[in-house]
């Protein structure tokens, strides 16, 4: 939480234990985490079905596919990162249709929550200063270095935290969910523009795939960045919401 | 040294017993009913939202001939052993007949002429399978609503079943829909299909149409209708060959 304590308490120091994360940061957080596990591993083995990605409306065995997935192999996907672990797509969609369900709750009931307690607006929107290219930079290097923030300046997210967290939450995590939908012959009746605005069904399917490797691709480089950051404390703050603040150079 | 490598031999011997005791655990529980129970229930709310937010009557895109897959692809079963119906098929189904039975007022059976006699429907579709692939596809038949009307259900019909020709796994096929897409203005029993009779591999004589539902719900070898209360008691009572045989969803529309 990136609350200026009030001016008759002094700042806490590098050291001390700081309330971090809220508590609907902290339940969505791993919720989240579960169900995306879930929807990775169900999806992977509904892919496994049929591991050929295609462009625009149509898509099928004789016609071009911009990816395919597994080669000569049998299925891509072995069974240790499928649920279920043996193949049936079938079982895999019962996981993965209930889990959207999960998925699409737990991510409205968040946004709202964070719009109002203000949590979006304080910790989650770029300042126009970050967006700054020299500042982008100065924290890409930073990062490069391995040089993270110490002391109260720990507490904020920095630019490159607030941009990967929000193309999770407005941009990756939507676009798994509409390209979702766009794929059910029903909802596609009912709300033609699904499929309109996504270039048709296996455009849509293709970029399901293209925004779920988008979802692991942030939770490689999350995973790299709560070990170098500090494993213990890290996920303390996210399960319990103290946070020990990271000393400074010169305490 | 020795020791490192055995140590990290028995390392990973250790991981390997985890991640496959792992695995074992999570097919422990998907097999277990109460968490399928609980997963279908939850998976449900599609089916229920689906209903009630695109209705009765809207209608799956249709497509121009531009749009249409250079080659459709055929699935399930392609070729069907039954004697009768090679036969039928061998003199261009003259003497194939569609029956209709099950709860309706007039129990029929009607040749290939008197469907093609009635009003026709054209539609240009998308076939999704739910394997994940697509093809688009001109068809044409008699609406099933048509058919229906004139067998006349009784009140307490809630589900028309088609009965399949072939064989798929040395079982029957069959599939069945509700009254909601049986009456819908997309529902054909399609004989026609880009422009020329169904091919032997797509389902000739007769294919079901349910556009809003994927392709496994699309039965094909369609010999007989049967109008139903329910679809407990019939072959696996799940109302449809992946439905009992794998657990495939029976609403379609996902």
């Amino acid at each position: 939480m990136a609350d200026t304590p009030p001016d008759d308490t002094p700042a806490p120091q590098g050291g001390e234990l700081v309330r971090r994360h809220r508590r609907s940061t902290r339940l969505w957080h791993w919720t989240n985490a579960f169900t995306l596990a879930v929807m990775l591993m169900s999806g992977l083995m509904i892919l496994n079905a049929h591991p050929r990605l295609y462009w625009g409306e149509y898509g099928a065995n004789p016609d071009h596919a911009w990816l395919v997935l597994g080669g000569e192999a049998d299925v891509p996907f072995p069974g240790w990162i499928t649920i279920p672990a043996h193949y049936s797509p079938a079982d895999a969609r019962i996981w993965h249709f209930a889990f959207a369900v999960v998925l699409v709750v737990a991510l409205l009931a968040y946004l709202v929550r964070s719009l109002l307690n203000g949590h979006i607006r304080r910790d989650l929107m770029p300042r126009l200063a970050e967006l700054h290219p020299a500042h982008l930079w100065h924290d890409i290097l930073d990062h490069a270095r391995l040089k993270f923030p110490t002391g109260l300046a720990a507490l904020d997210y920095n630019i490159l935290q607030k941009l990967a967290y929000g193309s999770v939450l407005f941009v990756l995590l939507p676009l798994v969910i509409v390209t979702g939908m766009a794929m059910s012959p029903g909802l596609d009746a009912g709300l033609p523009w699904l499929t309109v605005v996504l270039g048709g069904r296996q455009s849509a399917r293709s970029l399901h795939f293209l925004a779920a490797a988008g979802l692991v691709a942030f939770f490689l480089v999350h995973m790299a960045m709560v070990v170098l950051a500090g494993p213990v404390n890290e996920v303390r703050s996210m399960l319990t919401g103290w946070y020990r603040l990271p000393r400074e150079k010169d305490q | 040294m020795s020791e490192l490598i055995l140590s990290r031999r028995r390392l990973l011997g250790t991981g390997a017993l985890g991640l496959s005791g792992l695995v074992a655990g999570c097919d422990r529980i998907n097999a277990d009913p109460g968490v399928r129970g609980l997963l279908e229930q939850v998976g449900d709310v599609h089916r229920v939202a689906q209903r009630a937010l695109i209705g009765r009557t809207a209608l799956a895109k249709e497509f121009s001939a531009a749009d249409m897959s250079p080659l459709f692809r055929a699935n399930g079963s392609t070729r069907v052993a039954d004697p009768a119906y090679r036969a039928e098929l061998a003199r261009g189904f003259a003497g194939w007949q569609l029956q209709v039975s099950g709860l309706v007022h007039n129990p029929m059976v009607l040749p290939m002429a008197a469907l093609m006699a009635l009003p026709q429907r054209t539609q240009i579709t998308r076939h999704d399978c739910v394997e994940g692939w697509s093809a688009i596809g001109k068809w044409q038949g008699p609406r099933l609503s048509a058919v229906l009307k004139l067998a006349g259900l009784r009140p307490e019909a809630r589900y028309i079943v088609f009965h399949c020709a072939d064989l798929y796994g040395g079982r029957p096929y069959y599939e069945s829909i509700d009254l909601i897409d049986a009456f819908h203005e997309q529902t054909i029993l399609a004989w026609r299909m880009n422009d020329a009779p169904l091919t032997e591999a797509h389902g000739a004589p007769l294919r079901l149409r349910v556009e809003r539902q994927l392709g496994y719900k699309q039965a094909k070898y369609v010999m007989g209708l049967e109008a139903r209360s329910s679809l407990a008691g019939l072959h696996g009572g799940k109302g449809g060959y992946w439905e009992d045989v794998r657990g495939y969803q029976w609403y379609g529309g996902i």
